[in-house]
């Protein structure tokens, strides 16, 4: 890659006591591009994502974000990065002491101070940009399904205009059309915004929709990374043995078998 | 087994809880007084805190006042002490009971909300949001509810010393037949600034504790529906013992001279 990553991760390490969580973890995400992280349950891809976002310290190794290393900023400068991202999580994490749309004009309210009207303005139309209406935003957000609340949840991550956005397992618990329909408004809304994009996942249907490369992490490493099309000639049992979805071959559930 | 290397260990995680909210209580108290402040969110803490805990208190110190005043005059009238009711009432009321009951009446109340609250923001993730909002949750949500709690206590423990006071002039004047106007003087004859002001010192330390235990397990929950449980649980417990130490402490310092 001749131009600078966006996001670039070396020999990352994090273990919490005995469990060694990530192992020597490399990844680049370009810039403007949309990288998928696959992996199982509890391979960590969730600590992964924490790491990057300051939420948790890793052990050693370095994370880049355009050039700099942000590992072990002190809090006043991490917040300051905190600004180029978006985050959406995978419950939605929706404030709800606050309407619907206070949620999705907070970082615009509280850390931009931006006058409340105008953020309102902003907020509306970052709704409408998720197909959601004015009637919508006075709701509080446990008035609302779960796909509403993971639409909300985007217009927050994308309020603020991020640089990065990342996405903890958008589909999960969505029905197959409600999680398509997520999947379509997370590529417009990145592409609008000509953002980056980080998502970690074990829906398949959703890695190859939003994906321009995918990364398979395994036993705290990165085991195969390419682009979306070339994963089904991937050669790597272990990518093989995730994308058909077998529980036969090289990656042994921790399962007690009868 | 090694009964002193249990004693030992046991000891260290002791030590260490103690350290963990030692620096949790510095930071959050620095974030107290560093701006930006968020005036919104203090006057709902307030509200929450101070104005809808108004009919507990009262209720509380107003039976406290009321069963003060029959207490000491069936008890004093052994000695023929009868006239000693108002000022045991008024120095008991305004000294410990108002303070002491209210704040854990407080705990009971604000202290178990606050870490449920606080626990299930943990839990679903909305405190990880609100460090991704580049909102500092210490600011956001911690401050606003120790300042709160500081503020409102004290002024619910005088409103609670004027009911309590209330209470036991009822009693004293509808059904032990002291006279008004002596009950009113014996009462203010022997209260000195010391007594009220103390109470209201115990007050805001009593708030303040109540606050921050209740942020401190909420904040550090973990484990979904039951570590939320056992966060309110932790919450109440050690601030109704903090307070009964810290309420001895306190004395010790305003009156042991």
């Amino acid at each position: 890659m001749a131009e600078q990553p966006k996001i670039r991760i070396r020999n990352l390490h994090k273990r919490f006591g005995p469990k060694i969580v990530l192992n020597g973890l490399d990844l680049d995400v370009g810039v403007a591009e949309s990288v998928v992280v696959i992996g199982g349950s509890g391979t960590g891809k969730s600590v992964l994502l924490k790491c990057i976002l300051g939420l948790m310290e890793p052990d050693s190794g370095t994370i880049e974000i355009d050039g700099r290393n942000v590992v072990g900023l002190p809090r006043a400068e991490r917040e300051a990065y905190m600004r180029k991202f978006g985050m959406l999580f995978q419950g939605g994490a929706l404030f709800d002491s606050l309407p619907v749309w206070e949620n999705v004009a907070f970082g615009l309210i509280q850390a931009q101070r931006m006058d409340r009207h105008q953020a309102r303005e902003i907020a509306l139309k970052k709704l409408a940009q998720v197909g959601l209406g004015e009637d919508v935003s006075k709701l509080s957000p446990s008035e609302l399904s779960g796909g509403m609340q993971k639409r909300v949840s985007l217009a927050r991550a994308i309020a603020a205009e991020p640089e990065i956005i990342f996405f903890d397992e958008p589909t999960t618990g969505l029905d197959p059309i409600m999680a398509d329909v997520i999947n379509d408004l997370i590529i417009k809304c990145v592409r609008e915004l000509g953002a980056s994009a980080l998502s970690i996942t074990h829906d398949m249907a959703s890695a190859r929709k939003i994906a321009d490369r995918i990364a398979m992490l395994y036993e705290g490493k990165i085991i195969w990374a390419g682009p979306v099309a070339d994963i089904d000639g991937s050669g790597n049992p272990y990518v093989d043995q995730f994308i058909n979805g077998r529980a036969e071959g090289p990656i042994e559930m921790a399962v007690l078998r009868p | 087994m090694n009964p002193l290397a249990t004693i030992g260990s046991a000891f260290m995680v002791f030590l260490g809880a103690l350290g963990r909210l030692a620096m949790f209580a510095g930071n959050a108290v620095s974030h107290c007084v560093r701006p930006p402040l968020y005036p919104r969110l203090i006057g709902r803490q307030l509200l929450e805190i101070g104005y809808y805990s108004l009919p507990v208190v009262g209720l509380t110190t107003l039976f406290s006042g009321m069963v003060l005043a029959l207490q000491s005059y069936t008890g004093f009238a052994r000695f023929s002490a009868e006239s000693a009711v108002a000022t045991v009432v008024v120095l008991s009321m305004t000294r410990e009971l108002a303070p002491v009951l209210a704040g854990l009446m407080v705990a009971g109340r604000v202290g178990a909300a606050m870490a449920a609250e606080i626990g299930t923001m943990r839990v679903t993730e909305q405190i990880d949001a609100l460090t991704t909002l580049s909102t500092n949750p210490f600011k956001y949500l911690i401050a606003p509810r120790l300042i709160a709690g500081t503020v409102s206590l004290p002024i619910l423990v005088l409103i609670g010393d004027i009911i309590g006071v209330f209470g036991g002039y009822v009693v004293g004047v509808y059904k032990l037949d002291f006279n008004a106007g002596t009950y009113i003087q014996s009462t203010v004859q022997y209260l000195e600034q010391v007594d009220v002001v103390s109470g209201l010192v115990k007050a805001g330390v009593f708030g303040f504790i109540v606050a921050l235990m209740g942020c401190y397990h909420g904040f550090n929950s973990r484990g979904g529906a039951q570590g939320v449980g056992a966060a309110t649980t932790n919450a109440v417990v050690t601030a109704s013992i903090m307070i009964l130490i810290a309420n001895y402490a306190i004395t010790e310092m305003f009156f042991s001279s």
